[in-house]
Order: C-alpha cells, then structure tokens, then sequence
C-alpha cells in the first residue's frame, strides 16, 4: 500500500551552508522498521531531484527510531546567498513529508485513522 | 546529590526573552545559556559595524543582550542565576561596555567576563602565511578567490574559556563565537570539575548544549509533523527547555512548571538531530559525539531522561566561518486574485523575463540567474507542491528574483514591478513599493589548527560595584 510519509512519521530541516539536513522520525518501532527499508538514498535522490545538487547522505539511528537526512548542495550555495523563500531550508522536512511509500497497512498509526 | 539546571535563553539574534523569566522564577535554574548567534548572524553585525560613526560607540554586538539583561538581571540576581552568551557577536567588548554601562545606570552590581580571540578577520594573511590554507571544507577550494571580498571571518571556540570565566566568579560570561553548545557546557564543566578528557561526560554536556540552543524549539516549537504540532499546549505561552543534569552527566530534560509546549521524546529527538551532519561524529571543539548511543525514557509530564552519550577526543582544528561578498539579489512580489489567479501570476513572469532578456541585450544587464516563485503554490515546496488545486487558487503571489554582480541592475529589476499594476493582468494586489536590492553572502566553511587560535583567547574581568 502507498502511503506519504506524513501519516507515520514526524520531521524537521535545517541548514548548514549549502546542506540541506532532515531528521525523519518514526512515531513507533514497526513503522521505524518500514522507513529504514523504503526510504533509501536512491528514492531520496530522486523525491529531490531538480532540488538538491549534491550527493545524499543517510544515517539510521535504531535509538532514535529515526533516519538522518543530509542533502549536499540543496540550498544554492547557502541560506545568504539563496534566492529562495525558503533560503533556510525549513520546508525540506514537509517536502520530505509528501515522499510515498510503501507500507504495509497494520501499522500503528495508519489503524489509528 | 548535585544537580545543575541550566536554562535556555535566546535561540536567534531577535528571539523574544519572555519566556526565560519563567524559567529564572519557577524553573530553578542556576544558569541562563543564551544563543544569539546564527551562522549569518555576523554578516549582520558586520553591516552594523561598517555604519559605525567616530565618536559613537562601537557595534558589531548582538544589541537584544542589553534590554534582555535590563529586563532580567534584577530577578536572576535575586535568585542567584548566572548567565553565558555568546551576545558579543564581532566585538564582545563593545558589548560588555553597553552593559557595564546599562548596569551602572541602574546601579547593579555583577562580574562580567568577556572571551575574545575568536574573530581571526584581521589574521586570515597570518594564519596562510603559518602555512594554514583555509580551503573551504566541503569543496577544497582555496580562499585566494573570496579573500578580498571577506566580510568576516570567526572562530568557533570551546567551551573551556567559559568554564574559567566561572571559576574566576564571573556572574556573566560574554563571548563571541563559541559553539552554540559550549554555552551550556562550560557551566557544567565548570561546576562538576569534569575533566576535559573525560570525554564521556563532555559528550553528554555538549548533548544538552544542543538541546537548548534553539530555545523553544527544544520543547515543542516548530515541531515538524502533520496534525501533531496542533496538540502542542499554549504556544502563546511556551516554556523553553530546562536541562536538569547530574555530576555523571545523565540529565532530565524539561521546562518550567506551569508553561506551554512540550517535552517528550518527539520533541526532543527532534530537536537532537536538528542542523547536525553525520550523527555518529557530531564534531565540536571540546569532543566528537555519537548520538548512536543515547537513550532516552520519556516519565511523561514534559520529562525525558538522557544518559549514555559517547565521545571521542577532541578534533586537532577548530571551524572558522567566513562571509564573503557575493553579489546582489533584485525582487519583486506582486498578488493577483481570482480568476485565474496562477495563470496571472506566470502572464507577469512571462512579460518580466522578457524585459529582462531586452534589457540584457540593449543596456548590458549582466544577469546570472532568474527565478519565479508563486506564494500560495509552490514557493515553499517547490516541486513537491501538489498542483491539483493551482488553478482553481483564491489567490496567489508572484515572487521572482534575480542574481547579478551589479547592484544598480538589482536595484532596476525591482522598479520593473509597479509598472505592471496598469499596464499587466488584472486584479492585482499588495503593491508594497520597490524592493531594493539585498546583498549577497557567501559561507566560506574552512579548518584551523587549534593552538594558532587558543593562543590568542583572552579573558578579561570587569567587576561593576
């Protein structure tokens, strides 16, 4: 089943120069399971692609139930030079949060709703 | 057994102090770190300093820390709470001067500590010639290219001068750039005696450090999710975030009784891996933390416990930042409204590019970049909007930009605009003037070899009685 990312999980973006960093944030450890395996680099890449100019970087954090996110190269060379709205990259996570995909339909969150 | 409570200040140059009182009244705080500086806050400052006038006194400071402290010191004093900021900005002494001077005014008493040594602008020739490149971190290239155009250039200190600036009595520690988490860790070093090799412990300091330094974001602000955010409690009065900590570092992370917002483990992982690069190598001056090994229990009433940081020595170099120069931003937003309030919208750009391309040719605009942006649809999502409403949009704003090394060609871009009121679709709204033209700011991330910049902290003391 497809499912966007806002259902199960909760994120936030930040800026360091030209990386744009999310951290991804599985609300419970079934569905921490499901983001480590669907969400890889090479979707990432492509969910940003036309936005981030660099390579991506991917951490998981078994601890935090949580996946670490750094885009190298989304922010036009940096939040003072940007032309963007969102020079700051605050709005990566909720972009992040549009990303679909594929979940199995017994997790917590989605027999919540 | 000791604990130490160490309260959030500000989290941004232009960050409201209000909530801190509660802190300092309810919170049992021993401490305030305030975090005024952002990575752009100097260019900031440095445009304050450039309009410096002989005769007056010298900016360059973050100027919230003076009505921050009016405001708050009669009721930190009262309590016995100390305060650690990096407010000096580019020129901590002019800083403690405005305070010292605010302070004498009202005929308080404190001991204010000022650290410099972290500006190296006037030392860049120095330290190349000390055989230090100061290539830029992430690509390698070397600063020959933007050295003209540095408009500053700072170190980021430790936490190590701020813990002697305590043990020397100071009730007020002023420094410029630190770590944003050393604000936190110097106190806790200070008042633990933790060895600076024991890096476990240093770790779990630097981990409350970050914690705090983003003020409300580190309990409940800003907490990024669908839904969730609308359950946080009483933004308009949100408390910021406490650290509660132990001599072994283990710590309770909360806010003060009787507040908005909230602490939990969402709120705090968030926070936790909020502007950090790789999580296993968390690098500062005083220690590399891994955050893989951290655990967190959440008691619940806006209580999350903290233990098992691990750090790794220190790294060999400090991080200077440095802002360069970099051309010149023109703009312009101007808002239609139904109907076809998008196809408005790309109609303007359309006829905006086209002059751009006409001026190009025929008066030599000498235009890098030009981009269009619809507030209302995508200029905050960009290609992840979901454009299964755009045409059917109450209203919508165009924005666009352009990136030149002239600022006269910025300053022109932005006079295209009113024209179009008259002359372009219509239904136009919000015409607010002509945006002038904003200068542009390279981040220039380079290494330092430590001691070339320890060597020249200092530590100065002036005692107001």
């Amino acid at each position: 089943m497809k499912t966007p990312l806002w259902k199960i999980a909760h994120a936030r973006s930040g800026d360091k120069a030209d990386r744009a960093d999310i951290g991804l944030f599985a609300f419970d450890a079934p569905t921490y399971a499901v983001l480590k395996r669907e969400v890889t680099r090479e979707r990432l890449a492509a969910h940003f692609a036309g936005f981030n100019a660099g390579p991506v970087e991917l951490w998981p954090l078994d601890n935090l139930l949580a996946l670490k996110i750094v885009l190298n190269g989304a922010l036009q060379g940096g939040a003072a030079r940007s032309l963007r709205m969102d020079n700051l990259g605050k709005n990566v996570a909720a972009q992040l949060l549009r990303m679909e995909i594929d979940a199995p339909p017994d997790l917590p969150r989605l027999r919540a709703r | 057994m000791k604990t130490i409570r160490i309260g959030a200040g500000l989290g941004f140059y232009g960050d409201s102090w209000r909530p801190v009182r509660a802190s300092i009244e309810r919170g049992g705080v021993q401490y305030i770190a305030s975090d005024h500086l952002s990575e752009l806050t100097l260019a900031i400052l440095q445009k304050d300093r450039q309009r410096d006038r002989p005769g007056n006194p010298p900016s360059g400071y973050a100027r919230d820390a003076v009505p921050m402290l009016a405001e708050l010191w009669p009721i930190a004093a009262k309590h016995g709470v100390k305060f650690v900021l990096n407010a000096g900005g580019l020129n901590p002494e002019g800083a403690r001067l405005a305070i010292a001077r605010t302070f004498r005014d009202k005929g308080w008493k404190a001991k204010i500590a000022t650290v410099t040594g972290d500006s190296v602008l006037e030392r860049i020739d120095e330290l190349r010639a000390a055989g230090e490149a100061l290539a830029h971190m992430d690509t390698g290239t070397g600063i020959a290219g933007v050295r003209e155009r540095l408009l500053f250039a700072s170190a980021y200190l430790g936490a190590q001068p701020i813990a002697e600036a305590l043990a020397r009595g100071a009730d007020i520690v002023l420094t410029g750039r630190v770590a944003d988490a050393a604000l936190t860790l110097g106190p806790l070093a200070h008042e633990f005696g933790w060895r600076w090799d024991d890096w476990d412990r240093i770790a779990a300091g630097l981990t409350l450090g970050h914690l705090l330094e983003c003020s409300g974001q580190g309990s409940g602000g800003n907490f990024g999710s669908a839904h969730e955010w609308a359950l946080v409690p009483d933004y308009a009065h949100l408390g910021y975030p406490i650290a509660e900590v132990q001599a072994d570092g283990r710590a309770v992370f909360t806010k003060p009784p009787g507040t908005g917002g909230r602490v939990s483990f969402d709120t705090v992982r968030q926070q936790l891996l909020y502007e950090v690069h790789n999580p296993h190598a968390y690098y500062s001056p005083d220690v590399v933390l891994d955050m893989g090994t951290l655990e967190f229990e959440d008691e619940g009433d806006d209580r999350v416990r903290i233990s098992g940081a691990s750090g790794a020595p220190r790294p060999k170099t400090l991080k200077i930042v440095a802002g360069y120069q970099d051309g010149w931003m023109g703009s312009g937003i101007m808002g239609f409204a139904w109907p076809e309030a998008y196809a408005k919208c790309e109609k303007a750009a359309e006829v905006l590019r086209t002059l751009v391309e006409e001026n190009k040719r025929e008066r030599g605009w000498a235009v890098e970049e030009i981009n269009a942006e619809y507030i209302g649809y995508n200029s905050l999502l960009g290609a992840n909007a979901d454009p299964t409403y755009r045409d059917q949009l109450n209203e919508c704003f165009l924005r666009m930009t352009i990136r030149t090394k002239d600022k006269k060609v910025a300053d022109a871009f932005g006079r295209l605009f009113p024209w179009l009121g008259l002359s372009g679709p219509p239904y136009v709204g919000s015409m607010k003037g002509v945006q002038p033209a904003k200068e542009l700011l390279g981040i220039w991330p380079t290494l330092v070899t430590r001691e070339l910049i320890e060597s020249k902290v200092e530590i100065s003391m002036e005692e107001i009685k």
